[in-house]
């Protein structure tokens, strides 16, 4: 079924856009306006839940920031004043081609990127994922804080998601543009990434790779308490 | 054989008396006074352990290529100190073995000092005549949170520098003289001298060590000298100590213990990855990471540097108290104070100067109790306070919030405990006297009822 | 044939009047009192050794056999289980194999007044020749406060005691370009809003904490530069350094809105503390525990199009001290 419909958005283009434009006129257009044009001061129209209607122009952003919001599920947002969160995306996978491909029509905008891991290097990866991405996503890309928002670890984002992010800047994140991380750049960011969900941990269990906190945690909850009990187990206890 | 052996050892040495005496000293036999004994064989793990990282690490901050099995880490340009540690991970064979178990070692070393203070604290064990040792012991447990700062300093992994330049920072803060003590310890300005590296190296293999090691063979003298306390029981007095021989009895025992935390750290060591520095990369003074941490037993100096609200103390032109003073000098210091102190105050408070070879039970002395488990709860709360930025990313509950709310209970929960522990002292010790009172006049009214039968 | 008798007779003579002469003895009190044999027990240390010899032993052959995966998992697991085997065996000596005593001694006494006696009078007396006491204890504590001096002058070479100039140095100065990671210098026009870059400065030391500076453009408009800033952020550009005010970590974080009517303000951030400053207001700190803004440092575009530094610094870089705040930096 799905395949089918994939296959019939592919096939007819006009059919997935204006398919998309009912999709968005029923889901996206409290926040983000006619056409695209965004809401830039809280509107009348009101969304789901009653919440009135406030968000970013929709034009220019292209195919790249429709599929990253749409598959990460940061979209559709019921609260457009809150962080937008990890989810699985409410519509299925054609609902979000035909969305994707109505975004982009709405005014040009990068298409969605495809980058080459493969074509990466690691130790490149560390040194620019640490310069740039490291300070809010951790230098495991175990996920962080910055000052009022919560930045997630990236243990499931495929290369595409990644490539996506870095070009769009999504919520607070900055956007980083082809002139300060080039595409073979991005290639190497990208192979660190999908590598750092498997770390080299030669060492045994990983603990997450965040460091002291969850040793802490073994030190006390698993060394202390089997030593405290061999203890227990040597020495008397005082018979009261 | 065993005649000839000890023969020839006391021919030698004339020492058949001692030994007969010390095969015969008693030892306490309660589970807590073993505590201290892991520490102590923690210790001798990370002397040993110690020594043979030394072997191959190597203490400079010289630039250096990678060019291990690392791929990640392959051709970048790091320190000599990194590099080797890296090495040490996975060119020596057994070196990560080795490495990891010396940090499992230092982790534990100190949470069992900390578990063997509590008992002495909330035991009154600290009493006459055993005050020099306790003073002994608080500063062994000063020396090792230093110890341990040092060796996760020296690697110069990304963490490592980051928590360098924090203990820079705190040390720049205090009053009046931190930019002078600071230029002492580094030669100027962060990063420093090529030779603060050799600084930093030395401090942990040899100064440290080696006072540790000097000051535990003080305490263990103090403490044979005057002999373990011991609860009030059977046979337990003021004035005879019982306890088992150290031959046969103890031997085993001790013996066994030294064996399970070497066992607990080697298992460790080998199954628990910790501190995976070819994961954080080489430290830079222009990068950083998100959610760096010290190890756990500082975890409550970055808990107060992060609660302290954003101020520096002016006046004029200069900075009285800078903001880190507050939460990486003052608050240490405080709690260093108070557990110096204690005895010396407790013994004002209550005019009590005599002897004890007698614990307390916690309960019987209610208002040590509860101040010790207010400071306790103070200390410990700010400790959780420093993973708030882990508890955020976890179960996603508001970082700012967090801080707010500890920022309130740090103050509030400490004085609740302090109550709350002297009400259940208070009651424990009144059931246990209402109960004695009615087994008291049941015995009576027995007696009373015979002589009528 | 009887010689060879004769021999054997006397050597069981000689023999038995050796065991004679050994004197037979009362059987000797015992110290450590009897118990009973546990059979069980025994076989079960015996089994716990060899379960110890045998882990042991697979730690040289682990170590030899490189095509072992996981080598120090299974080194630790050897060498871990070889010391809990042991450990098992000890304790179960402890509690099962040997008689423990509970015995019981006096405590020392607490003080030994004679001894203390003897040891007052013993230096009494030794001193009893010295007729100026005070002056001899006066002058021999100068002698040895001043070797104490004396020996812990060297200490000073450890570093500058008293000029704390280098604290306020930095590498900064007027016309110094600002160079990437790669030594490539930024041009302006490469400058984009709503990200943040790392610069250092040209031909100068990087690992230095008033090297680094954290560079982020936003529009001119929303700039609220404190006084005496003017055409310090050409463009908007805005330079600050690296190096957080509060305890010397990178400011390594720059959150910036994507859609700023719902979401909150620029800021750069610290983490290691989450000290928050604000680039559109000269650094001030907006959260967290820093007490000083975040210096910025004044730029210029050369005819290049270049960016460079027009000055130094608004501060001090750099954790806060005592005289943070008395001088400005210079380079």
């Amino acid at each position: 079924m799905t395949t089918l419909l994939l296959a019939l958005a592919v096939a007819v283009p006009t059919a997935a856009a204006a398919n998309g434009r009912s999709l968005y006129a029923e889901n996206c257009l409290s926040c983000h306006g006619v056409a695209g044009q965004g809401v830039l001061s809280p509107s009348h129209a009101r969304g789901v839940l009653g919440v009135r209607g406030l968000g970013p122009s929709l034009r220019g952003v292209g195919a790249l920031s429709a599929d990253f919001y749409l598959r990460t599920g940061y979209m559709p947002l019921i609260r457009p004043d809150v962080q937008p969160s990890r989810k699985r995306s409410p519509y299925s996978e054609a609902q979000i081609e035909a969305l994707v491909s109505y975004v982009a029509s709405l005014g040009g905008g990068p298409a969605i990127p495809t980058p080459h891991p493969e074509r990466g290097s690691l130790s490149d990866g560390l040194s620019l994922f640490t310069a740039s991405c490291a300070g809010c996503h951790q230098v495991v890309a175990e996920g962080g804080y910055v000052t009022d928002a919560r930045v997630p670890p990236l243990e499931h984002d495929s290369p595409v998601r990644i490539a996506e992010a870095v070009r769009t800047g999504p919520y607070l994140m900055p956007r980083f543009s082809r002139t300060q991380i080039s595409d073979r750049e991005l290639n190497s960011i990208v192979a660190y990434v999908q590598g750092a969900k498997h770390p080299d941990d030669r060492g045994g269990w990983g603990l997450g790779h965040i460091g002291p906190v969850p040793e802490g945690l073994v030190t006390w909850f698993i060394a202390a308490v089997a030593l405290v009990a061999i203890c227990i187990l040597i020495g008397g206890r005082e018979k009261t | 054989m065993i005649r000839r052996l000890v023969r020839f050892v006391d021919e030698r040495s004339a020492s058949a008396p001692l030994v007969k005496k010390t095969l015969r000293y008693l030892f306490p036999d309660h589970w807590t006074f073993l505590l201290g004994e892991v520490a102590l064989y923690c210790f001798v793990i990370l002397v040993a352990t110690g020594t043979y990282l030394t072997f191959f690490f190597e203490p400079s901050i010289a630039h250096a290529t990678y060019a291990g099995s690392v791929e990640q880490l392959r051709g970048l340009d790091v320190s000599r100190a990194y590099k080797s540690a890296v090495d040490i991970s996975f060119k020596v064979k057994a070196g990560l073995l080795i490495r990891q178990t010396h940090h499992w070692a230092a982790d534990v070393f100190v949470a069992a000092i900390i578990l063997h203070l509590l008992r002495i604290f909330f035991t009154g064990a600290f009493r006459k005549p055993r005050d020099l040792t306790y003073y002994i012991g608080l500063t062994m447990l000063v020396l090792a949170l230093l110890e341990g700062y040092l060796g996760y300093s020296m690697i110069d992994d990304l963490l490592s520098g980051m928590g360098l330049a924090i203990g820079y920072s705190v040390l720049m803060s205090v009053p009046f003289v931190g930019a002078n003590l600071a230029a002492l310890v580094w030669g100027g300005p962060f990063p420093g001298k090529q030779a603060s590296e050799s600084r930093l190296y030395v401090a942990h293999v040899l100064i440290f060590p080696v006072a540790i090691g000097a000051l535990i063979g003080l305490h263990l003298l103090l403490v044979a000298a005057r002999h373990h306390t011991q609860f009030r029981g059977r046979r337990k007095t003021q004035r005879k100590v019982v306890g088992v021989p150290a031959f046969p009895g103890q031997t085993p025992r001790s013996l066994g213990l030294a064996l399970a935390v070497a066992a607990v750290l080697f298992l460790l060591g080998g199954l628990v990855q910790v501190n995976p520095i070819w994961l954080w990369g080489p430290y830079h003074i222009a990068s950083g990471t998100n959610g760096a941490q010290p190890d756990w037993y500082l975890g409550w100096l970055i808990g107060a540097l992060r609660l302290v609200p954003g101020f520096d103390w002016t006046i004029g032109r200069y900075t009285l108290v800078p903001n880190a003073f507050w939460g990486g000098v003052l608050f240490p210091g405080i709690v260093f104070m108070f557990l110096f102190l204690w005895p010396w105050a407790e013994r004002r408070a209550t005019g009590d100067r005599a002897f004890h070879n007698l614990l307390d039970r916690p309960r019987d002395r209610p208002w040590r109790t509860a101040i010790g488990a207010a400071m306790f709860a103070w200390v410990f709360l700010i400790f959780i306070a420093g993973a708030a930025d882990r508890v955020y990313v976890l179960f996603g509950i508001s970082y700012q919030a967090q801080i707010w709310v500890f920022r309130v209970v740090v103050w509030v929960v400490p004085i609740a405990a302090l109550l709350l522990t002297k009400r259940l002292c208070d009651e424990l010790r009144a059931r246990e006297e209402l109960q004695s009172r009615r087994s008291q006049a049941e015995h009576e009214a027995a007696l009373a009822s015979e002589p009528a039968a | 044939m009887s010689g060879i008798g004769r021999w054997v007779a006397a050597g069981l003579v000689l023999l038995l009047g050796r065991l004679r002469r050994r004197p037979v003895l009362e059987p000797r009190e015992r110290i450590v009192p009897p118990g009973t044999a546990d059979r069980r027990a025994e076989w079960i240390l015996v089994l716990l050794f060899v379960l110890a010899a045998l882990s042991a032993a697979a730690f040289p052959v682990v170590y030899a056999v490189d095509a072992i995966p996981h080598q120090t998992q299974f080194l630790g697991l050897s060498l871990g289980l070889a010391f809990a085997f042991l450990a098992a065996a000890s304790v179960l000596i402890g509690k099962r194999l040997i008689v423990t005593e509970e015995l019981e001694e006096d405590y020392p006494p607490p003080e030994h007044p004679v001894e203390q006696e003897e040891i007052e009078q013993l230096v009494e007396e030794s001193g009893d020749r010295f007729t100026r006491k005070r002056l001899i204890a006066i002058s021999a504590g100068a002698a040895g406060a001043a070797l104490g001096v004396a020996m812990i002058t060297p200490a000073a070479s450890l570093g500058p005691v008293f000029d704390v100039s280098p604290f306020f140095q930095t590498p900064w100065r007027r016309g110094r370009r600002l160079v990437d990671e790669s030594g490539k210098p930024f041009r302006a026009t490469d400058v984009f809003e709503e990200t943040f870059y790392t610069a250092f400065p040209e031909g100068a030391d990087r690992e230095q904490l008033g090297a680094p500076l954290v560079v982020v453009r936003l529009s001119p408009g929303q700039l609220d530069l404190p006084d005496g800033r003017g055409g310090w952020a050409p463009g908007g550009i805005l330079a600050y350094s690296k190096i957080c005010t509060h305890a010397g970590c990178a400011v390594a974080l720059y959150r910036k809105p994507l859609f700023p009517p719902t979401e909150p303000r620029p800021a750069l951030v610290c983490p290691c503390h989450y000290s928050t400053f604000d680039p559109a207001r000269g650094g001030k700190v907006l959260f967290g525990p820093a007490g000083r803004p975040l210096p910025q440092l004044p730029l210029a575009i050369d005819a290049d199009g270049n960016l460079r530094a027009a000055g130094n610094f608004s501060g001090a870089i750099g954790p806060a001290w005592w005289g943070v705040r008395n001088r400005g930096a210079h380079s």
